[in-house]
Protein backbone atom coordinates (compact mmCIF):
# COMPACT_ATOMS: atom_id res chain seq x y z
CA UNK A 1 0.00 0.00 0.00
CA UNK A 2 1.29 3.55 -1.00
CA UNK A 3 1.74 6.11 1.55
CA UNK A 4 -1.67 8.34 2.08
CA UNK A 5 -1.82 11.11 0.33
CA UNK A 6 -3.45 14.77 0.68
CA UNK A 7 -6.88 14.14 0.76
CA UNK A 8 -7.44 10.99 2.11
CA UNK A 9 -8.97 10.63 5.46
CA UNK A 10 -6.65 9.81 8.36
CA UNK A 11 -7.01 6.59 9.97
CA UNK A 12 -8.17 6.87 13.44
CA UNK A 13 -5.54 5.55 16.44
CA UNK A 14 -5.34 4.67 19.76
CA UNK A 15 -2.11 3.75 20.73
CA UNK A 16 -0.19 4.02 24.03
CA UNK A 17 2.32 6.81 24.56
CA UNK A 18 3.26 5.58 28.44
CA UNK A 19 2.88 2.71 29.97
CA UNK A 20 -0.42 4.09 31.59
CA UNK A 21 -1.90 6.50 28.69
CA UNK A 22 -3.68 6.51 25.09
CA UNK A 23 -2.94 8.98 23.07
CA UNK A 24 -5.91 8.63 19.92
CA UNK A 25 -6.27 10.67 16.82
CA UNK A 26 -9.58 11.99 17.67
CA UNK A 27 -8.27 13.80 20.82
CA UNK A 28 -6.89 16.48 18.51
CA UNK A 29 -9.73 17.06 16.46
CA UNK A 30 -10.37 20.53 15.58
CA UNK A 31 -6.68 21.48 15.82
CA UNK A 32 -4.03 20.07 13.15
CA UNK A 33 -1.81 17.11 14.24
CA UNK A 34 1.69 16.91 12.84
CA UNK A 35 2.07 12.55 12.84
CA UNK A 36 5.97 12.03 12.22
CA UNK A 37 6.89 8.51 11.61
CA UNK A 38 10.04 7.67 12.54
CA UNK A 39 12.53 3.88 11.95
CA UNK A 40 13.41 3.68 15.66
CA UNK A 41 14.22 5.43 19.32
CA UNK A 42 18.34 5.63 19.89
CA UNK A 43 19.36 7.51 16.12
CA UNK A 44 23.30 7.83 16.77
CA UNK A 45 23.08 11.22 14.89
CA UNK A 46 23.28 14.57 16.37
CA UNK A 47 20.40 16.97 15.83
CA UNK A 48 18.48 13.86 15.51
CA UNK A 49 14.76 14.28 13.60
CA UNK A 50 12.83 13.84 16.89
CA UNK A 51 15.16 16.24 18.29
CA UNK A 52 14.87 18.95 15.92
CA UNK A 53 11.26 18.80 15.79
CA UNK A 54 11.22 18.95 19.75
CA UNK A 55 13.28 22.33 19.42
CA UNK A 56 10.02 23.52 17.71
CA UNK A 57 7.69 23.19 19.93
CA UNK A 58 7.19 26.73 20.49
CA UNK A 59 6.98 27.41 16.59
CA UNK A 60 4.08 24.48 16.28
CA UNK A 61 1.88 25.84 19.08
CA UNK A 62 2.21 28.49 17.60
CA UNK A 63 0.29 27.20 14.64
CA UNK A 64 -1.49 25.51 17.46
CA UNK A 65 -0.71 21.84 16.05
CA UNK A 66 0.09 19.35 17.80
CA UNK A 67 3.47 16.83 17.02
CA UNK A 68 3.29 13.12 17.66
CA UNK A 69 6.16 11.29 16.93
CA UNK A 70 5.41 7.19 16.14
CA UNK A 71 7.47 3.97 15.83
CA UNK A 72 7.48 0.50 16.75
CA UNK A 73 9.65 0.84 19.77
CA UNK A 74 7.62 -0.34 23.12
CA UNK A 75 6.33 2.51 25.38
CA UNK A 76 9.53 2.10 28.26
CA UNK A 77 11.89 2.13 25.19
CA UNK A 78 9.73 5.67 24.25
CA UNK A 79 10.18 6.45 28.17
CA UNK A 80 13.93 6.33 28.42
CA UNK A 81 14.78 7.84 25.06
CA UNK A 82 12.49 10.93 25.42
CA UNK A 83 14.01 11.34 29.18
CA UNK A 84 17.86 10.77 27.78
CA UNK A 85 16.50 13.75 25.26
CA UNK A 86 14.52 15.78 26.85
CA UNK A 87 11.75 15.04 24.48
CA UNK A 88 8.52 17.36 25.33
CA UNK A 89 5.85 15.24 22.95
CA UNK A 90 4.54 12.36 22.63
CA UNK A 91 6.53 9.46 21.14
CA UNK A 92 3.34 6.60 20.38
CA UNK A 93 4.23 2.97 20.31
CA UNK A 94 2.80 0.89 17.03
CA UNK A 95 4.18 -2.15 19.20
CA UNK A 96 1.46 -4.07 19.11
CA UNK A 97 -0.12 -5.70 16.71
CA UNK A 98 3.35 -4.21 15.66
CA UNK A 99 3.22 -1.65 12.87
CA UNK A 100 -0.70 -1.67 12.67
CA UNK A 101 -1.21 1.98 12.50
CA UNK A 102 1.87 2.33 10.25
CA UNK A 103 0.49 -0.01 7.92
CA UNK A 104 -2.82 1.54 8.12
CA UNK A 105 -0.73 4.96 6.69
CA UNK A 106 1.07 2.90 4.34
CA UNK A 107 4.35 4.03 5.58
CA UNK A 108 5.40 0.06 7.00
CA UNK A 109 8.71 -2.07 6.44
CA UNK A 110 7.76 -5.60 6.57
CA UNK A 111 10.87 -6.70 5.47
CA UNK A 112 12.93 -4.44 8.56
CA UNK A 113 9.96 -4.27 10.62
CA UNK A 114 10.53 -0.84 10.82
CA UNK A 115 8.01 2.42 10.21
CA UNK A 116 9.32 4.42 7.28
CA UNK A 117 10.49 8.13 7.57
CA UNK A 118 7.36 9.67 6.76
CA UNK A 119 5.21 13.22 8.07
CA UNK A 120 1.60 13.71 7.64
CA UNK A 121 -0.22 16.75 8.69
CA UNK A 122 -3.90 16.05 9.49
CA UNK A 123 -6.10 18.77 9.84
CA UNK A 124 -8.78 19.62 12.38
CA UNK A 125 -11.34 17.41 10.26
CA UNK A 126 -9.27 14.11 10.67
CA UNK A 127 -8.37 14.71 6.72
CA UNK A 128 -4.49 14.16 5.30
CA UNK A 129 -3.61 17.88 3.98
CA UNK A 130 0.34 17.01 3.01
CA UNK A 131 2.28 13.55 3.70
CA UNK A 132 5.88 13.36 2.71
CA UNK A 133 8.54 9.94 2.27
CA UNK A 134 11.78 10.48 2.97
CA UNK A 135 14.56 8.51 2.13
CA UNK A 136 14.95 6.38 5.20
CA UNK A 137 18.44 7.81 6.16
CA UNK A 138 17.81 11.81 5.66
CA UNK A 139 16.38 13.54 8.01
CA UNK A 140 13.65 15.26 6.26
CA UNK A 141 13.51 18.92 8.27
CA UNK A 142 10.88 20.98 9.32
CA UNK A 143 10.38 22.93 6.45
CA UNK A 144 7.76 21.02 4.45
CA UNK A 145 5.35 20.61 7.39
CA UNK A 146 5.86 24.35 8.05
CA UNK A 147 4.66 24.84 4.60
CA UNK A 148 2.14 22.70 5.14
CA UNK A 149 0.58 24.51 8.18
CA UNK A 150 1.19 28.01 6.62
CA UNK A 151 -1.18 26.38 3.37
CA UNK A 152 -3.63 25.18 6.26
CA UNK A 153 -4.19 28.94 7.93
CA UNK A 154 -4.19 30.92 4.72
CA UNK A 155 -6.83 28.59 3.79
CA UNK A 156 -8.72 29.33 6.31
CA UNK A 157 -8.32 32.97 6.01
CA UNK B 1 16.62 23.05 -0.69
CA UNK B 2 17.11 26.50 -0.46
CA UNK B 3 18.30 29.30 1.77
CA UNK B 4 15.08 31.63 2.51
CA UNK B 5 16.30 34.47 4.18
CA UNK B 6 18.69 35.46 1.78
CA UNK B 7 22.36 36.79 3.24
CA UNK B 8 22.14 40.50 4.09
CA UNK B 9 24.06 43.37 6.18
CA UNK B 10 22.59 41.88 9.34
CA UNK B 11 24.07 38.95 8.90
CA UNK B 12 27.56 37.83 10.66
CA UNK B 13 30.15 37.90 7.60
CA UNK B 14 33.12 37.79 6.66
CA UNK B 15 34.83 38.44 3.16
CA UNK B 16 33.83 40.58 0.15
CA UNK B 17 29.98 40.99 0.07
CA UNK B 18 30.80 41.47 -3.72
CA UNK B 19 32.51 37.63 -3.97
CA UNK B 20 31.53 35.20 -6.20
CA UNK B 21 31.15 32.48 -3.20
CA UNK B 22 28.52 32.45 -0.52
CA UNK B 23 29.15 29.58 2.06
CA UNK B 24 26.59 29.98 5.10
CA UNK B 25 26.93 28.02 8.04
CA UNK B 26 24.09 27.04 10.64
CA UNK B 27 25.84 26.37 13.60
CA UNK B 28 24.87 25.08 16.88
CA UNK B 29 28.21 26.76 19.50
CA UNK B 30 27.92 23.24 21.65
CA UNK B 31 27.58 21.01 18.61
CA UNK B 32 30.87 19.27 18.27
CA UNK B 33 30.42 18.47 14.71
CA UNK B 34 30.69 22.35 14.32
CA UNK B 35 33.38 22.76 16.41
CA UNK B 36 35.35 20.34 14.27
CA UNK B 37 33.95 22.40 11.52
CA UNK B 38 35.58 25.82 12.74
CA UNK B 39 38.80 25.72 11.48
CA UNK B 40 37.65 23.76 8.14
CA UNK B 41 36.00 27.09 7.38
CA UNK B 42 39.04 28.85 8.04
CA UNK B 43 41.29 26.73 6.04
CA UNK B 44 38.51 26.87 2.97
CA UNK B 45 38.36 30.89 3.54
CA UNK B 46 42.33 30.82 3.49
CA UNK B 47 41.89 28.90 0.16
CA UNK B 48 39.16 30.55 -1.52
CA UNK B 49 40.73 34.03 -0.40
CA UNK B 50 38.41 37.08 -2.21
CA UNK B 51 36.47 35.06 -3.80
CA UNK B 52 34.61 33.74 -0.41
CA UNK B 53 32.31 34.96 1.66
CA UNK B 54 31.66 33.39 5.07
CA UNK B 55 28.06 33.69 7.02
CA UNK B 56 27.32 32.60 10.07
CA UNK B 57 23.66 31.86 11.21
CA UNK B 58 22.46 30.66 14.83
CA UNK B 59 21.02 27.21 15.29
CA UNK B 60 21.12 26.15 19.01
CA UNK B 61 19.47 22.95 19.81
CA UNK B 62 18.69 23.99 22.92
CA UNK B 63 16.95 21.09 24.52
CA UNK B 64 20.00 18.54 23.66
CA UNK B 65 22.80 21.66 24.01
CA UNK B 66 22.34 23.36 27.30
CA UNK B 67 25.01 25.74 26.67
CA UNK B 68 24.52 26.47 22.84
CA UNK B 69 21.81 29.34 23.25
CA UNK B 70 23.90 31.30 26.29
CA UNK B 71 26.86 30.76 23.64
CA UNK B 72 24.97 32.39 21.26
CA UNK B 73 24.06 34.60 23.15
CA UNK B 74 27.27 35.21 24.08
CA UNK B 75 28.72 36.10 20.46
CA UNK B 76 25.87 37.86 19.73
CA UNK B 77 27.30 40.62 22.81
CA UNK B 78 30.89 40.21 21.82
CA UNK B 79 29.28 41.53 18.42
CA UNK B 80 28.24 44.53 20.03
CA UNK B 81 31.41 44.84 20.83
CA UNK B 82 32.92 44.29 17.84
CA UNK B 83 34.70 41.02 18.20
CA UNK B 84 32.01 38.55 16.75
CA UNK B 85 34.60 36.09 14.89
CA UNK B 86 37.38 36.28 18.08
CA UNK B 87 34.18 34.81 20.32
CA UNK B 88 32.73 32.52 17.90
CA UNK B 89 36.08 31.05 16.97
CA UNK B 90 37.40 30.79 20.81
CA UNK B 91 34.23 29.44 21.83
CA UNK B 92 34.69 26.60 19.29
CA UNK B 93 38.65 26.42 20.15
CA UNK B 94 37.53 25.95 23.76
CA UNK B 95 35.37 23.64 23.08
CA UNK B 96 37.59 21.07 21.12
CA UNK B 97 40.16 21.68 23.78
CA UNK B 98 38.05 20.85 26.69
CA UNK B 99 35.08 19.18 25.58
CA UNK B 100 31.46 20.70 24.67
CA UNK B 101 29.86 19.74 27.88
CA UNK B 102 32.27 22.38 29.99
CA UNK B 103 30.95 25.21 27.71
CA UNK B 104 29.05 27.73 30.35
CA UNK B 105 29.64 30.90 32.39
CA UNK B 106 32.95 30.23 33.62
CA UNK B 107 34.46 29.25 30.37
CA UNK B 108 32.89 32.45 28.98
CA UNK B 109 34.02 34.57 31.69
CA UNK B 110 37.69 33.21 30.58
CA UNK B 111 36.98 34.00 27.21
CA UNK B 112 35.65 37.22 27.90
CA UNK B 113 39.13 38.08 29.70
CA UNK B 114 41.23 36.49 26.92
CA UNK B 115 39.16 38.84 24.43
CA UNK B 116 39.59 41.69 26.65
CA UNK B 117 35.75 41.90 26.26
CA UNK B 118 33.37 43.83 28.81
CA UNK B 119 32.28 40.99 31.52
CA UNK B 120 29.71 42.87 33.08
CA UNK B 121 28.14 44.27 29.56
CA UNK B 122 28.32 40.59 28.57
CA UNK B 123 27.25 39.34 31.21
CA UNK B 124 23.71 41.48 31.48
CA UNK B 125 23.22 40.60 27.44
CA UNK B 126 23.68 36.94 28.27
CA UNK B 127 21.56 37.17 31.26
CA UNK B 128 19.30 39.58 30.27
CA UNK B 129 18.90 37.88 26.83
CA UNK B 130 19.71 40.80 24.30
CA UNK B 131 20.06 38.60 21.52
CA UNK B 132 17.79 35.76 21.86
CA UNK B 133 15.25 37.08 19.37
CA UNK B 134 18.05 37.17 16.94
CA UNK B 135 19.21 33.83 17.80
CA UNK B 136 15.64 32.32 17.51
CA UNK B 137 14.90 34.43 14.05
CA UNK B 138 18.05 32.72 12.73
CA UNK B 139 16.90 29.44 13.92
CA UNK B 140 13.03 29.48 12.50
CA UNK B 141 14.99 30.93 9.15
CA UNK B 142 17.26 27.75 9.21
CA UNK B 143 14.21 25.36 9.98
CA UNK B 144 12.32 27.28 6.88
CA UNK B 145 15.71 26.58 4.91
CA UNK B 146 15.45 22.83 5.32
CA UNK B 147 18.44 22.95 8.32
CA UNK B 148 18.03 19.20 9.85
CA UNK B 149 21.16 19.27 11.83
CA UNK B 150 24.26 20.95 12.89
CA UNK B 151 26.34 22.36 10.95
CA UNK B 152 24.32 22.72 8.08
CA UNK B 153 26.04 24.97 5.12
CA UNK B 154 24.66 26.67 1.88
CA UNK B 155 26.58 27.30 -0.66
CA UNK B 156 25.08 30.44 -2.60
CA UNK B 157 21.93 29.57 -1.48
CA UNK B 158 21.51 25.97 -2.22
CA UNK B 159 22.40 23.13 0.82
CA UNK B 160 25.22 21.49 0.55
CA UNK B 161 24.55 17.98 1.69
CA UNK B 162 28.14 17.01 1.70
CA UNK B 163 30.83 15.72 4.50
CA UNK B 164 31.61 19.27 6.26
CA UNK B 165 35.67 18.31 5.21
CA UNK B 166 38.21 20.81 3.47
CA UNK B 167 38.46 18.81 0.40
CA UNK B 168 34.55 18.35 -0.14
CA UNK B 169 33.60 21.98 0.57
CA UNK B 170 36.37 23.52 -1.43
CA UNK B 171 35.46 21.20 -4.66
CA UNK B 172 31.75 22.36 -4.37
CA UNK B 173 32.69 25.91 -3.68
CA UNK B 174 34.96 26.10 -6.47
CA UNK B 175 32.49 24.12 -9.02
CA UNK B 176 30.77 27.78 -9.20
CA UNK B 177 33.47 29.92 -9.57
Amino acid sequence: MAILKAGDPAPEFSLPSTPDQRVSLSDFRGQPVVLAFYPADWSPVCGDQMALYNEMLAEFRKQKAQLLGISVDGVWCHAAFAEDRKLHFPLLADFEPKGAVARNYGVYRSAEGLTERALFVIDGEGIVRWSYLSPIGVNPGADGILDALDAMTNQEK
Amino acid sequence: MALRPPVSEHDHSAGSASAPLVLVEYGDYQCPHCAAADPVVHAVQKALGKDLRFVFRNFPLAEMHPAAEPAAEFAEGAAAQGKFWEAHDAIFAWSRRHGPPSLGPSAFAAIAQTLSLSPEQLEADVSGHRYLERIKNDFNGGIRSGVNGTPTFFINGSRFDGAPTFDELSQALRALL
